[in-house]
């Protein structure tokens, strides 16, 4: 973690695009990220993850130094990234052979799909 | 580091006498003899099933013979399926003193508890003409597992361990991490992670295995409450847990009881083979502990969000809290606070190098905080294996071997 980062975003891997959020961040704060002075859009929990840089739709997202997922809509930096715009690309083993999880074109933010999907 | 020297070139960091109940029914008389003796390296052990289990058998034989312990006292009913004569056997055979008290022929609990007291101070006077010998880093296996998760383990407790794995793994130490249920999801990045393409297929099946058995008990991965702690997908989750491991590549597939044969990061399956049976393969925490002590941890490394006060009979265990308020609220128990992580104070490496010079100071002697409050929890159960097939272990080993 860079020293100048905000302390409330802590890096898991120096290979993520993420950081994680320790301490909650509020919506309209102006916030420290690696050389930016940006704005935070929405409120960030704890346990949740913002956009370490720009991410294109389609990229792949990294957190501990592995993919969680691909974006499904241009991220930027500084961005919440959870439901609304990251989509899982995991596929259960005994699946691999036939479901295709067609959501990637999908670049709907409506969360409830999502949820429907991850239960599916 | 000094330790205790053994027949089969391990070392031990704790030179224990463990006293084995083999059946619930000599359980009592097993506790007894362990409260009477009153000192924290005599220590009970057991399995308490009548029916004779291989699983069980082979469980035993290897925390009798595992470097930590220096000699047992085994009490048995008398009619049990266990078999007593081969665990002596193997116990005797480890260059270790054993004793076998069959209460049937003892004339009941009071007489059997005597002679047990005698037994355990014959052992005793023997394994402490043990002079210690120095050991190195490279000769150490360490665990890891994780329990009472919560949305902090992910963040400061897991990845603080991962950070210390790969410094114990580049320091030629042997690391074990474990809970294939937990890791469904990760398929790829282990797969990806394997020496050889041949280990990642077993990897890849023993993560199938793993799926398809929690999902005949009923147990789904992923819940809607992953989502409000901020976590977004399956593999996300998983990795959360399956960071524990580090960087390292994995090296091999092992099995409870089985001994990693080379240096480096092991994966343990503790999902039983065959169709389900028995129950539930894990009951609790302390039954993956106990496999990992029959791999021949000398140490557990234990990742707590919620909280957790266990220790384990055999091995130290160093509990590390992911968080902060937890910490606050059961510091006596936790020998690590890696909630500063959250608190900004710390990162997870600094954690990571901190539980590093933990281990090294366990292993010379240092008592973890379960230790020194008396926790030896145990618990073994049924379960069935069948051996690991030859693409699981190093090539070099099977080489050896052949």
């Amino acid at each position: 973690m860079t020293k100048t980062t905000d302390t409330r975003l802590v890096l898991l891997h120096d290979t993520d695009n993420i950081f994680v959020c320790c301490q909650k961040i509020s919506a309209g704060e102006s916030i420290y990220l690696e050389g930016d002075t940006l704005i935070i859009k929405t409120d960030i929990n704890v346990g949740h993850k913002l956009a370490r840089n720009n991410i294109s739709i389609k990229g792949k997202v990294y957190k501990y130094g592995a993919s969680i997922g691909s974006a499904k809509a241009d991220i930027e930096k500084a961005d919440h990234v959870h439901l609304h715009n990251l989509k899982s690309d995991y596929m259960p083993s005994y699946q691999r052979s036939g479901v295709i999880d067609d959501s990637l074109s999908n670049t709907s933010s409506d969360t409830k799909s999502d949820a429907s999907k991850v239960n599916a | 580091m000094k330790a205790w020297p053994r027949k089969d070139g391990r070392k031990g960091i704790r030179n224990v006498v463990v006293v084995g109940y083999l059946v619930e029914c000599a359980h009592h008389v097993a506790k007894t003899i362990v409260n009477k003796a009153d000192n924290l390296d005599v220590q009970l052990i057991g399995f308490p099933g009548c029916y004779p289990n291989e699983y069980a058998l082979k469980i035993m034989q290897a925390i009798c013979t595992h470097p930590n312990v220096g000699g047992a006292v085994l009490l048995s009913l008398g009619c049990e399926g266990f078999n007593r004569e081969l665990l002596k056997e193997t116990i005797s055979n480890s260059g270790r003193p054993v004793e076998t008290l069959v209460i049937q022929e003892n004339g009941g609990t009071k007489t059997t508890v005597a002679k047990g007291l005698q037994a355990v101070s014959k052992v005793q006077t023997e394994i402490s003409k043990i002079k210690k010998v120095d050991m190195r880093v490279d000769e150490l296996i360490i665990g890891t597992i994780c329990g009472g998760s919560d949305g902090t383990s992910g963040i400061s407790g897991n990845p603080a361990v991962g950070y210390c794995f790969d410094r114990l793994v580049e320091e030629d130490a042997t690391c074990i991490f474990e809970e294939t249920g937990e890791l469904i999801g990760c398929e790829q990045v282990m797969t990806e992670r394997a020496v050889t393409p041949e280990l990642a297929k077993e990897i890849d099946d023993c993560l199938a295995k793993a799926a398809r058995y929690y999902e005949i008990l009923g147990y789904g991965s992923f819940a809607p409450g992953n989502a409000e702690g901020g976590l977004t997908t399956q593999e996300e989750k998983s990795m959360g847990a399956y960071c524990k491991s580090g960087d390292s590549e994995i090296v091999g597939l092992i099995k409870p009881g089985d001994i990693p044969p080379t240096k480096g990061l092991y994966l343990l399956d503790v999902v039983p083979d065959g169709e389900v049976r028995f129950g539930f393969p894990n009951i609790s925490d302390n039954a993956e502990i106990v496999e990992l002590i029959a791999c021949g941890c000398h140490i557990t490394l234990f990742t707590t969000g919620r909280g957790s006060v266990v220790g384990s009979a055999i091995s130290p265990v160093i509990k590390i809290c992911a968080n902060p308020e937890t910490y606050k609220n059961l510091s006596e128990d936790m020998d690590v606070n890696a909630g500063r992580v959250l608190e900004g104070t710390a990162t997870p490496k600094e954690i990571g190098d901190e539980i590093y010079q933990l281990v090294l100071d366990v292993a010379d002697g240092k008592l973890s905080k379960s230790e020194e409050l008396g926790h030896q929890e145990f618990i073994l159960t049924y379960k069935h294996f069948e051996p690991v097939g030859p693409a699981c272990l190093p090539s070099a080993v099977k080489i050896k071997v052949l």
